[in-house]
């Protein structure tokens, strides 16, 4: 029983891991700021939250006892990080940053010339 | 729905001080019997028992984590690939909710979606507009996110 909780664990922070590593893999790969923060808000997300359950079942079963902290970062980290990507793109669109060249759609330009000439 | 819970509670303060045990099992055996209660006599409220309310709210929760998992899988796969073959794009929603509270989950959720990112939400909050990885047909892809997310969202706040 302990010899599975043990590989449980092990696996869940290692997939954590690597799944933080293609992210960060994805940010040098990517073209533009849009796609790289596709790249940092998903997949970043997805791995500090296997790391922080491993950590989280690492306390509770090994050391006996249940962090609330850990699940509380969790929450956090979930709430929080679509927020972020949403932010970042917003703000370097705004402030003129180009789409990549082969962008094939831009509906918000046109829309948002209109209201500022209104 | 407020009123709804307040009462559940306090069926379930009445329960401990009948058997003037002050464990949380007994709240928990009052707070049940309060569920049973209110359920029963759902007809005489003016909303609909909260129950319900509180079983979409975890359906919200379980495609949350379930499209955090499908995108991420989605937008590793696309960065491991040899030859990028994205066709990336920005693409405007009409979206149906109507308070800020709905739109903001809305928008939360679609960051979540395989390769979907919202960039902004018009001063009138009825269009968004979403970044979105694969562009290959916007028409798709919208009326997927009305058809799941917009209906959860909606069973939530309007039931």
């Amino acid at each position: 029983m302990i010899q599975i909780g043990e590989i449980l664990i092990g696996l869940l922070v290692l997939a954590g891991s690597l799944i933080c590593a293609l992210s960060a893999f994805g940010l040098v790969r990517l073209p533009d700021v849009y796609l790289r923060s596709h790249a940092a808000t998903k997949s970043a997300t997805l791995g500090v939250l296997f790391i922080l359950f491993g950590t989280f079942l690492y306390f509770g079963f090994f050391l006996e006892h249940v962090s609330a902290k850990l699940l509380l970062g969790i929450v956090f980290v979930f709430i929080t990080a679509p927020v972020a990507g949403h932010l970042n793109g917003r703000a370097a669109y705004r402030s003129g940053v180009p789409l990549w060249e082969r962008s094939v759609q831009d509906d918000w330009k046109g829309d948002l010339k209109k209201r500022e000439i209104e | 729905m407020a009123l709804q819970i307040l009462l559940n509670l306090i069926i379930a303060f009445v329960w401990m001080f009948l058997y003037n045990d002050w464990a949380a099992p007994r709240f928990a055996m009052g707070y049940l019997l309060g569920i049973i209660c209110i359920g029963l006599l759902s007809r005489f409220w003016p909303h609909d028992f909260y129950m319900k309310r509180l079983w979409a709210v975890v359906k919200l929760l379980v495609l949350f984590v379930k499209e955090l998992f499908i995108s991420s899988y989605v937008v590793m796969f696309q960065i491991v690939r040899p030859r990028l073959a994205i066709r990336p794009g920005i693409f405007a929603l009409k979206t149906e909710l109507k308070s800020d509270w709905e739109i903001t989950v809305l928008s939360c959720l679609i960051c979540l979606t395989p390769g979907t990112l919202t960039l902004d939400v018009s001063p009138d909050g009825q269009t968004m507009y979403i970044h979105a990885m694969d562009i290959n047909d916007a028409d798709e892809l919208s009326k997927q996110i009305k058809g799941t997310f917009e209906k959860a969202i909606m069973e939530v706040t309007r039931s």
